[in-house]
């Protein structure tokens, strides 16, 4: 059975994702955090991780609020020495996934339905124990969202999710 | 004795030589010894302070007076964190500023040593950049870096924290330079497709008007500006900022726009079909009411800082460049506007609204400000603290030429008055300086009267003394009932006897018959500071006010005479 297809739909209840080139300096994600605390913006999910050259990095951020605020937000990111560039890529069609970690509780009566659950959504069994039941899945954020909603019923006892990455398609730069 | 290989100290110190800097103005501590110890040996003048925030505002005074950045050092801990207020200042109003503040061992970072505070941590927000020196050889890069970002693109404060270890261990480094900051772009040119966009919309209005600000004094476009205005036959307005980068005094300039602006300023701004902003950021002290600004009016912003682009209001055009080579490459685009109308409208409001106060009644300070301005023949380099004197100040001495208005506008912070005018006399010893400070902002810094009397500083103090913050006491009076809370400054010392303790000349205004008097003393004073009290009126108000939220058509010209609605602004 082919997993579902869920897109990645443009800003699903607000949220914006962001990436950011960052040169690899002390303070540079300090720096960042601060655009938004200053706000009272919370920031849903956060990646860092080394760039291609070795003196930066990318940091992709998915933030909720309102449009024009994130607009500027994103110019005052730009600003920021550390920061090579700043990109809102929220429904554009870059290319976006996450993986979560997922522990259920699965008493031998619930198993195989939570591992139809998961045969659906192309999730692997990472751990399997007598007593639960841990599934990596991956994929977009809305398909893991579904993923989740669905075990909750079974008893989910502790969830671990990337947080979303992405990149554009072609040549393009991220 | 310099070392074969300099320590990070010296290194730190030769570095700055390199950058041309003149004066530290400093405050010495434990974990700075090595730095101060450095300075022993250099050329560089080192100007001890009574206050770590004097040494800031001296920076940012020097800075701001002169366009070469302005050099503070000081220890870790409350050294550091004493400086807090100055970079805040700094920053707001764009100042070039370098902070370097010594810290504990580098080994002791995290452990709560003596004296050790986050001060990198502490300052994020108040900073354009900031570094926490890990290794003596990255001291040169650190240190070019450091003059680069801030002295270009927006200019601001960029502190450097350097553990004691490191500034006592051998830098074996070479001086930089070249900087590498990839993350770092500033504009230039304007784009040749904006610059005829904004020769468009100007070739279209009949009533444009031109809001100059802080902007335009950094990137020296005063004489652009002009040419511009002369051009398109359109007024002028200014920021509090904005003084200085064209001549107040010129026909087409309107003077000061905003809360306390003159009112033919903002009949301007109410009436215009077009505003352009020069190095200007629709700060709520001149928007008002946002909403209601310029609502008609089509809006062109030229700013070398695009985080400002569409902040507040959203323009028609953005032209994202230096103020200065903008404006030159527009005035060959532009042709004289049909405003023939509009000016002789702009001239009437000057006529019927002219910045006015009553002539009896006791002491005021619009007067004394008056007439130093007409002594000084507009001519002085004016630093002001923050509150009633400096709206009165900014009323009553129109700026005539570049850097010659110094004024803590963004931040608004009380006490920058006089160690600025300090600063200011440092990097301009040939310019006449004053400061026009109020009781409550000079009682905050003037320690720093010690430091202007044993360097022969010969900035001249003005003290427009009401007894009260009177501002705050404005408002209440105004908006709150005149339920007078926490603004009645009694205990004030006697200021004259003050200045005298510290062996500067002082002068004291009781009525308005002493003013030329006294003032011509204190001009006539060489060789050091002085100090004129002016013992004026507590009750006097400043107008015209826009009540802080109120669209500008709300302004009040005259004292009203009903009671008013408090204002939806924040202050």
């Amino acid at each position: 059975m082919a997993a579902p297809e869920l897109a990645d739909a443009p800003a699903p209840d607000g949220i914006h994702t962001i990436s950011l080139y960052v040169h690899n300096r002390p303070g540079v994600l300090v720096r960042v955090a601060l655009v938004f605390a200053r706000r009272g913006y919370n920031i849903e999910s956060l990646v860092v991780s080394p760039a291609a050259s070795g003196d930066f990095s990318r940091m992709t951020i998915t933030s909720r609020g309102d449009p024009a605020t994130l607009e500027q937000m994103i110019r005052q990111l730009a600003k920021l020495v550390d920061v090579v560039h700043a990109v809102d890529h929220t429904g554009d069609s870059s290319y976006a996934t996450e993986i979560a970690l997922i522990k259920v509780e699965a008493r031998v009566d619930e198993r195989t339905e939570i591992l139809q659950i998961a045969e659906h959504f192309k999730a692997k069994v990472a751990d399997y124990g007598t007593d639960s039941l841990m599934l990596r899945a991956y994929g977009s954020s809305e398909k893991l969202d579904a993923l989740i909603e669905l075990l909750r019923a079974h008893g989910l006892r502790e969830l671990v999710r990337s947080g979303k990455i992405l990149m554009t398609r072609g040549l393009a730069e991220t | 004795m310099a070392h074969p290989v300099p320590n990070g100290a010296e290194k730190l110190v030769q570095c700055l030589e390199r950058e041309g800097v003149e004066y530290i103005f400093g405050l010495s501590g434990g974990a700075a010894i090595p730095i101060f110890d450095a300075l022993v040996d250099s050329e560089i003048e080192l100007v001890l302070v009574r206050h770590e925030q004097g040494a800031t505002h001296m920076a940012d005074g020097y800075a701001r007076a002169t366009g070469r950045p302005g050099v503070v050092l000081v220890t870790s801990g409350p050294g550091a964190t004493n400086t807090v207020t100055g970079l805040l200042t700094a920053l707001m109003d764009s100042a070039p500023m370098i902070v370097i503040t010594g810290q504990t061992l580098s080994t002791n970072l995290g452990k709560d040593a003596f004296q050790e505070a986050d001060v990198t941590g502490i300052t994020y927000p108040v900073v354009k950049h900031s570094y926490l020196v890990k290794e003596p050889d990255d001291i040169p890069r650190v240190v070019r870096e450091a003059f680069h970002l801030a002295t270009t693109g927006r200019p601001g404060p960029v502190l450097i924290d350097v553990p004691k270890d490191i500034s006592s261990a051998p830098c074996k480094a070479p001086f930089r330079d070249e900087v590498h900051l990839p993350g770092y772009v500033v504009p230039g040119r304007a784009r040749a497709e904006d610059l005829d966009a904004a020769a468009d919309l100007l070739r279209r209005s009949r009533r444009p008007l031109l809001y100059v600000g802080h902007g335009a004094v950094i990137a020296d476009a005063g004489k652009a500006v002009m040419e511009l205005a002369e051009k398109l036959r359109s007024p002028i307005v200014n920021t509090l900022l904005g003084k200085g980068a064209t001549d107040e005094t010129h026909p087409l300039h309107l003077g000061m726009m905003g809360m306390h602006g003159t009112a033919y300023a903002n009949k301007a701004v109410v009436g215009c079909d077009l505003i352009m902003a020069i190095g200007a950021r629709w700060d709520d002290r001149v928007t008002g009411k946002v909403d209601e600004f310029c609502a008609d009016a089509k809006k062109i912003h030229l700013d070398i800082d695009p985080s400002e682009f569409n902040k507040v209001v959203r323009p028609d055009l953005c032209i994202a460049a230096d103020a200065k080579q903008a404006l030159e490459e527009l005035v060959p685009r532009v042709s004289a506007c049909d405003s023939s109308e509009w000016i002789k409208r702009c001239d009437e409001w000057r006529k019927k609204y002219p910045l006015k106060y009553p002539k009896r009644g006791g002491l005021r300070a619009q007067q004394v400000l008056d007439r130093l301005n007409v002594l000084t023949e507009g001519r002085a380099v004016i630093t002001t603290d923050v509150g009633q004197h400096q709206m009165w100040a900014a009323q009553f001495l129109p700026t005539r030429s570049n850097r010659h208005w110094v004024t803590s506008g963004g931040a608004g912070t009380m006490g920058f008055g006089w160690p600025a005018a300090i600063g200011a006399k440092f990097g301009r010893p040939e310019a006449e300086v004053w400061a026009v400070v109020g009781d409550g902002g000079f009682q905050m810094t003037m320690a720093e009267l010690a430091t202007a009397a044993v360097h022969g500083i010969a900035a001249k103090c003005l003290i427009i003394n009401n007894n009260y913050l009177g501002m705050v006491r404005q408002w209440q009076e105004l908006f709150y009932e005149n339920r007078l809370s926490g603004v009645d400054l009694e205990g004030n010392p006697d200021f004259v006897k003050l200045a005298e303790a510290y062996g500067i000349p002082a002068f004291r205004i009781r009525r308005s018959a002493d003013i030329d008097r006294q003032l011509k003393a204190a001009r006539a004073v060489q060789g050091g500071p002085c100090v004129v009290v002016a013992e004026v009126m507590k009750d006097d108000n400043v107008f015209p006010m826009i009540p802080a939220g109120a669209p500008v058509s709300h302004m009040i010209i005259d004292p009203p005479k009903q009671r008013l609605e408090k204002p939806s602004g924040s202050t």
